[in-house]
């Protein structure tokens, strides 16, 4: 009786996992800045997360930093550290916590928070400069923050 | 990065009016930054050639469209602004002061507004549009006769309520990219974000004609852009709220020089 409930419960953990249930950005849980579970069960795919790094309606990362994997994109910004060798000096929680809320493992920090959607003050419709609707979602879904993991974690020196 | 600083360089404007592009910090802001600059210093060689020569800066076409509207009655009293201010070199130092406490009105106006006050009021003419052509033309004539004259708006007295309004919202992270004034022009200016190398948002070259899109364009407006580049809900031209940031922005300016129409990307 008790293993068949315990089986029961594995059963239904695999089932979430296969059904790729989304970690919901109200219920992403820190440990000390970085983020252990993935957001969707889904591995990353790290050539759409290299582009989601690049483009400007993404993540737009290379507005701030800069990556010489990237030096097919033009103009990267200056505002941040440069992302090369980034895998070697942060895990894949670690990167995991610095895009979903770069302000909990640096307080303060200017980088956005990619998967957030609450806490803002005014919060605006994109870039129309109008109030947000009810269409507000996080910056990038729960699969492209896997995405862009799973591209950062290839950036070694 | 190989663009990231400031230029060395000096504006004189027609070999003739030397303009202060940097200077020690006015006091209220001296904890934060050492020395106050002017966006020309950020902008290209050829950008910044184009406002050294009225002849060049194409800012100045629309200066002429404003001094003849200077020039033309309208409204119920039949009156035009020469008709009671003269020659428009009687505004020389008006700009540098503004935005400013109107002590009957018990507000503080940016110079759209009391522009305004004299067409409604005393010209029986209807009001301009926040930021619309002719109201920035013709603020532009107004810092033109200006410029060289250190920006020296008032702070305190009446006007610090709106003072601590503008500086609030000046350091307030608003949107979803909760990004504030200060993190782009105080923290980092002189670095580039994406294409854009930042200057400290300063606006003692208001009016700017920007080369971006061939027109005059006000400080509100401006403001507008920046915020909404926040993923926020921006504010509104003419907005108290964008009157008190302008105040506290241009005091950020004290002792630079005013330098409308400038020239800018
Ligand atoms: C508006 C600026 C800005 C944007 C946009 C931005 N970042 Fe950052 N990022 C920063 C800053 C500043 C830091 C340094 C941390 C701090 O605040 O002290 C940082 C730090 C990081 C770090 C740690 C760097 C290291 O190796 O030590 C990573 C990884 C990172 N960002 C990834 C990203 C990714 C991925 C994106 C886009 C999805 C992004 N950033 C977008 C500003 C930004
Ligand atoms: C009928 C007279 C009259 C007309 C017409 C008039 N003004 Fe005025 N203007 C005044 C007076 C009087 C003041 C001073 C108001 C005060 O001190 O509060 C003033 C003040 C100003 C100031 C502020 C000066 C300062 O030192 O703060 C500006 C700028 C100005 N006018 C611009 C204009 C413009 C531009 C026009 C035309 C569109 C215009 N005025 C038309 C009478 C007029
Ligand atoms: C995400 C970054 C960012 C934020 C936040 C931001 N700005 Fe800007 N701002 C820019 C860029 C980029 C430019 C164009 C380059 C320059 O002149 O600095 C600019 C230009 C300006 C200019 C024109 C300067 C000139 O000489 O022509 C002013 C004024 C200005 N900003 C004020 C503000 C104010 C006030 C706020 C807050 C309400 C603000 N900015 C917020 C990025 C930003």
């Amino acid at each position: 009786m008790r293993i068949s409930v315990i089986l029961a419960s594995l059963v239904g953990l695999a089932g979430s996992g296969a059904l790729a249930e989304e970690v919901a950005p109200t219920a992403v849980s820190f440990n000390e800045g970085a983020v252990e579970q993935s957001l969707t069960g889904v591995p990353g795919d790290p050539a759409n997360g290299r582009l989601i790094v690049g483009d400007k309606g993404q993540g737009n990362c290379v507005a701030c930093h800069q990556v010489s994997d990237l030096a097919d994109v033009p103009w990267h910004g200056e505002i941040g550290p440069m992302l090369d060798g980034t895998a070697d000096r942060w895990s894949e929680a670690e990167l995991r916590g610095i895009v979903v809320n770069a302000k909990i493992m640096f307080e303060d920090s200017m980088m956005p928070s990619f998967y957030k959607t609450e806490g803002f003050i005014r919060p605006g419709n994109a870039y129309t400069g109008k109030a947000a609707d009810e269409t507000f979602g996080p910056l990038l879904s729960a699969q492209q923050v896997e995405d862009v993991v799973a591209y950062l974690t290839t950036l070694k020196e | 990065g190989a663009f990231a600083e400031p230029v060395d360089d000096q504006l004189v404007v027609n070999e003739d009016i030397s303009i202060v592009t940097r200077t020690a910090a006015p006091a209220h802001v001296s904890d934060a930054l050492d020395e106050v600059m002017s966006g020309w210093l950020f902008r290209g060689t050829e950008t910044r050639a184009m406002q050294a020569d009225d002849f060049d800066n194409p800012g100045m076409i629309f200066v002429e469209q404003a001094l003849e509207v200077w020039e033309t009655a309208e409204g119920t009293e039949g009156k035009s602004c020469a008709a009671c201010h003269n020659d428009i070199d009687s505004m020389a130092g008006v700009k540098a002061t503004y935005p400013k406490w109107n002590e009957a009105a018990g507000e503080v106006r940016t110079l759209q507004m009391q522009v305004n006050d004299c067409r409604t009021n005393r010209m029986g003419a209807e009001a301009w549009k926040y930021d619309s052509g002719d109201a920035i033309n013709m603020e532009a004539a107004l810092a033109s006769v200006s410029r060289g004259m250190p920006v020296n708006v008032a702070i305190d007295g009446p006007a610090q309520s709106a003072w601590e309004l503008g500086k609030e919202l000046y350091y307030t992270r608003t949107g979803q990219l909760e990004l504030s004034c200060s993190n782009c022009h105080e923290d980092n200016y002189g670095m580039m974000i994406r294409a854009d190398h930042l200057s400290q948002g300063q606006i003692n070259g208001f009016p700017v004609y920007r080369l971006k899109n061939t027109k005059l364009n006000g400080v509100h407006s401006r403001f507008k852009g920046c915020v909404r580049d926040t993923r926020a809900e921006t504010y509104s031209p003419g907005s108290a709220e964008f009157v008190a940031l302008e105040l506290y922005v241009a005091s950020r300016g004290n002792g630079l020089s005013v330098e409308g129409p400038s020239v800018r990307n």
